[in-house]
This record gives C-alpha cells, structure tokens and sequence, in this order.
C-alpha cells in the first residue's frame, strides 16, 4: 500500500461535558482513501469524536487540520462541510421523495434540477435503490432508509465520509447486504471514511485502520490483524472478541514458547515470558477446533484439552460453544460441523487451539 | 318550539338570499380574524422557532410562559387592550379604540400564543439530529431553520388553523375593544350576542350557523391534516 498524505488530522482534541472530559485524543491522523474504524463499546466517545472532527460541535480544546489546513473560524467550520458528507444511525430523511432527499445536499448548494439530476440518479443506482425514486421517503423500510441517506451523503461526492454506526438499527440480513454494497462504493469511489461501530466483525471488513477507543480515548489504532491479534490491554482484547480469557502464571519457558499454569492446566504459548509472571492468555473462539471420539489423533495444535460442553447457542451462521475443560473456553463450529459431531450440552470432547492462537498479555 | 323552526327558517332565508349586512358581518369577521392570524403566524411561528432551537438561561420560564399564554381568557386580554388604547393610555395616541384595528390588536395578543406554543412543540418533536444532519449536509443556519420548518411543515399548519379558530369565535375582547359599532366593528360572534339579546333569533341564528360552518370548515381541515400526519 502506498503511502497517502494525510486529509484529516486531530491534535490534543478534548471535548467536555459539564467540566468532565468526555474525549481526550492527543492526535489522530487520517489518510487520503483510507477507511478508519472507531470501534468500541457504547459512550466511548466515538460519536462525540465524529461530531468534532466534522466541526459540528466545538471541543473545548484542540484543532483540527483538513489538509493540513487549521480550521479556525466558522466560515472555515462551513467551507469544510461541504466538502464532506455524514450519516447518523438513524436516516434522519426529510418527508419527500426519496429523489428529493438524495438531491438534498446538492440543492443546498444550490445547484438547479439539471445540473444535479445526473448525480442523484447515479447515486441511487449504486445504492440499489433506483426503483424508489418517487416513492415517500417517511414510508421505506429500515434498510431502503438507511441506503437512501447513504445516496444522500454520496451524491455529494464528498472529499471524507463519516459514517456514525451506520447499521446498527438494522435487521442481520438487511445489514450484511448494505455492508457489501457499502465496500464495494468505498473501493469503487476511493473515498476517505471514518466509521464507528461496535461491532468488530463490521470493522475488520470495511476498514484499513482501527482505532480501539474507551471512555473517550483510543486505546490502540492499527491494522485489522494486529488489533485483531495483538491487542495491548484487556479491554481492547475483551472488545475485539477474545471471549475466553484465562489468568495464570507462567511455570515453564522455553526458547519462543512458554507454559501458563491454569486453573491447573497447562497452556503453551508463543512468545517469551519468565516463570512465576503473571499473565492473561486470550483465546479466540474462531480458533478453538473440537473433536469427538478418541483423542489419539495426531495433530499439531499443542493445547488440547477433555471437555465437557456446557452450553450451546446458535449465532446465525455458526453456533458458539461453552466447553469446561477445567477452565471455561468457548468455540465458534459452523452449523453443518455441530449437526455431523452432535455437539449437545453433557458431551464429552476435546477442545484443541494452537500455542500461536493464544494471545497473552502481562498483568 | 315554534319560535326555534321559525328562526332556522328565517336563517336560512337570510343565509341563502346572501343578505346584505349578514354577508357584510361574515366578511368583516374574515377579514378581521385572518388579519389577527397573518399576525400571530409571523410571531408564533418564528418565536416559537427561535425557542425550540436555542438554549438560553430562563428558557424553561419563557417555554411556561408561552404555555400559559395559550389559554389567555378574551375578556382580559379585551380588557388589557382597552386599558392600552384609552384616550390616556400608554397606547391612546394610536387613536384606534373602538375601530376594526383594535380588533385586530386584541385578537392577534390571543392568537400569538396559540401559534407559538404549537409551533414550539412542532420543532422540539423534530428528530434531534436532523438539524446536525442538515448542517452536515452543508447548510448555512438559514438553510437549515427553513429545512426545519418545512419539515415541520403539518403541525405548523394546524399551529395557524388553531389560532385562527381561537380569535374568530372569540367575543369577550372583540365587543370590549370594537364597541359592536354597526358595519364598521360589528363582526359574527358581537352581532350573535346583541340580536339574541334583541330577541332577534332568526338573524342570531344564520349568524350562529355561519359561524358553526367556519369552525367546522376549519376543524375539519385540521383533522384531516392530523391524520394525514404518520403514526409515529
């Protein structure tokens, strides 16, 4: 990947609520093209940092550089928005057409009917929903909404998009519809985004960078798999999906791997770590294989552990396992692989991940 | 009983023979009534505006305030207003007591209220991100107060029907400030009140009904508009 030169840029931005600080970012940098992720839990900050880097509140502190312009005055603040375009959780549409709302930015504009048909038209099309142009826009589903405020934001063909939880009140099929359609536009138009979510699932697919952010600061920013895989702290690796997290301590170590002692079971991971430290091992569920039956198979996972599962949920397109094998894990299986090994809770198996799957961070 | 058919009949008589001096009375209503309601549009409708969309120290007092204003009884306001226009009174040098003006005065001071505090409901119930979304679209504040409006644009309209409807069936203020001055201040609701007084059913009664028609033209079109409106 290329290195781009920066569009946007954040520095020592707070934000303060009734003298309390509800954001604090010392410095956030965005890329031309690049598509950011805000993840984190609910009143992280993430919209309250989206509102500010859109100057659509004032932070009590900080400033923000678009292309590497300050910002400063309110007709700065107004000549950057329009160069950029947002979209809420809630498609906040105007009660008209759908035709109408998409033109809505550009009438602003103040551009005339001929000049800005062409672009609404276009913008619909790519969102699929050309079909509803003089429909009313108070009378679409959740997910004919939600796409008409997308063809809003993008018909404005907008420098930087911010997208603040922009699925979130959908239904799971609405949703992973208009999340492929939306990275397909993102590719397509290489537009700059920041997006936030909370769900991670959302993030890894959409983004070049994550940033992890809780109560009102950013944990960690990265690329997807080093989030994903290297989390710094507990709260980053407690968002990011590693449901199972087993504290122990190290007994053994060995060159590049070493032995956690937990809850009596032995645990080998990758890394270096001296005997008697005390760690936190995270497992992803993704990553937990079960097998029925003997447990002589040959196999290179080093961790493997009889079990007991104790619960079993389905979770749309797999089923999560909860497994006691003296310590708690918990397993993402495909549905096809819990109907072949009837995996029912009171089974006996064995659960195996590898010593490169445990991710562990020092206490 | 005979005396009520009589005077149905005679009302009718009056009504469809378009009557000169019933149609002159109707008309001066309307024109006095809708004059008042222009009035109270202008203010209700972008006070009511202004206080939905900032914050200001004694807002809550000011919102109270509006409220309670919707409820003005005529007869204090005609009262008031007469105070006000007296030959000595702080407005007296206006010289239009007792004129179709004061009229107008008085019923816009009872209308403004009504306009405003509906329409300072209409905005507050306007999702609140839409007006950041429409600054995020690249709206100047006039820009998005008009968008706002437009979006409100139904309950806006019954904000203005409700006040119109207050001042054309109101009489306390309008006999106290226009004196019922024959062709010149005597509208529907002063006329009613002075012929039935008279013991003259039959043309209280075509004013009676005339008014009742008005009022249910206009509640009429006020209902269909809240039902047009999308259960929320």
């Amino acid at each position: 990947m290329t290195i781009e030169r920066p569009i946007l840029e954040a520095r020592n931005l707070q934000v303060l609520r009734g003298g309390v600080p509800v954001l604090a970012i010392p410095e956030l940098t965005i890329n031309e093209r690049q598509v950011l992720s805000l993840i984190g839990p609910n009143g992280a900050g993430k919209s309250t940092l989206l509102l500010a880097l859109t100057c659509l509140i004032q932070p009590s502190m900080g400033n923000i550089f678009f292309r590497g312009q300050r910002i400063t005055s309110h007709h700065d603040a107004f000549s950057y928005r329009r160069k950029l375009a947002m979209v809420f959780q809630e498609p906040l549409l105007f009660d008209t057409t759908v035709f109408e709302n998409v033109a809505a930015g550009l009438k602003i504009r103040g551009m005339k009917k001929h000049e800005y048909c062409h672009a609404v038209e276009k913008s619909l099309d790519r969102f699929g929903i050309s079909h509803l142009t003089s429909r009313s826009a108070v009378k679409l589903s959740g997910g004919e909404a939600q796409r008409t405020s997308l063809a809003r934001a993008f018909a404005l063909e907008p420098e930087i998009i911010f997208l603040d939880e922009p699925f979130s009140s959908l239904d799971p099929p609405t949703r992973s519809s208009l999340i492929d359609d939306l990275e397909r536009i993102l590719r397509e138009t290489k537009t700059t985004a920041v997006i936030t979510t909370h769900d991670q699932m959302e993030a890894m697919r959409l983004s070049d960078q994550i940033a992890v952010m809780d109560r009102g600061k950013i944990l960690q920013t990265g690329i997807p798999s080093e989030i994903m895989n290297n989390p710094v702290d507990e709260c980053v690796a407690a968002f990011v999906g590693m449901e199972t997290a087993l504290a122990g301590d190290v007994i053994r170590s060995y060159d590049g791997s070493f032995i956690v002692s937990v809850s009596g079971r032995e645990v080998e991971a990758v890394g270096t770590a001296a005997p008697g430290d005390s760690v936190i091992c995270f497992v992803r569920p993704e990553n937990v294989t079960i097998t029925t039956g003997g447990s002589g198979d040959a196999t290179s996972a080093r961790n493997r552990f009889p079990g007991k599962i104790t619960r079993v949920t389905p979770a749309g397109l797999f089923h999560k396992i909860h497994l006691d094998c003296g310590f708690p894990l918990v397993a993402y299986i495909t549905n096809i692989s819990v109907e072949n090994l009837s995996l029912v809770p009171g089974k006996d198996v064995t659960a195996s991940f590898k010593a490169t799957g445990v991710h562990v961070i020092k206490k | 009983m005979d005396i009520i058919i009589e005077g149905i009949k005679q009302a009718f008589i009056l009504i469809f023979t378009l009557d000169p001096e019933v149609m002159g009375i109707t008309w001066l209503s309307l024109k006095i009534s809708g004059t008042a309601t222009i009035i109270s549009m202008v203010l209700g409708v972008s006070t009511g505006t202004a206080v939905a969309l900032t914050r200001f120290p004694g807002r809550r007092i000011v919102i109270s305030l509006i409220n309670t204003g919707m409820g003005l009884p005529p007869v204090v306001v005609g009262l008031f207003v007469t105070v006000f226009l007296w030959r000595n009174g702080p407005l007296g040098f206006l010289e239009i007591l007792y004129t179709p003006a004061s009229i107008i005065l008085a019923q816009a001071v009872i209308a403004t209220p009504i306009v405003m505090g509906i329409s300072l409901a209409a905005m507050q119930n306007l999702p609140p991100g839409l007006r950041l979304q429409i600054l995020a679209l690249g709206a100047t504040r006039i820009q998005m107060v008009w968008m706002l409006i437009k979006e409100a644009r139904l309950p806006l309209l019954s904000a203005i029907m409700a006040g119109f409807g207050g001042v054309i069936s109101e009489v306390g203020a309008s006999i106290m400030v226009g004196g019922n001055i024959k062709g010149y201040t005597r509208v529907l609701t002063t006329a009613t009140v002075m012929e039935t007084g008279k013991g003259n059913f039959d043309i209280a009664m075509a004013l009676g009904i005339i008014l009742l028609v008005l009022a249910f033209i206009i509640n009429s079109i006020l209902t269909y508009v809240q039902q047009r409106e999308r259960p929320r």
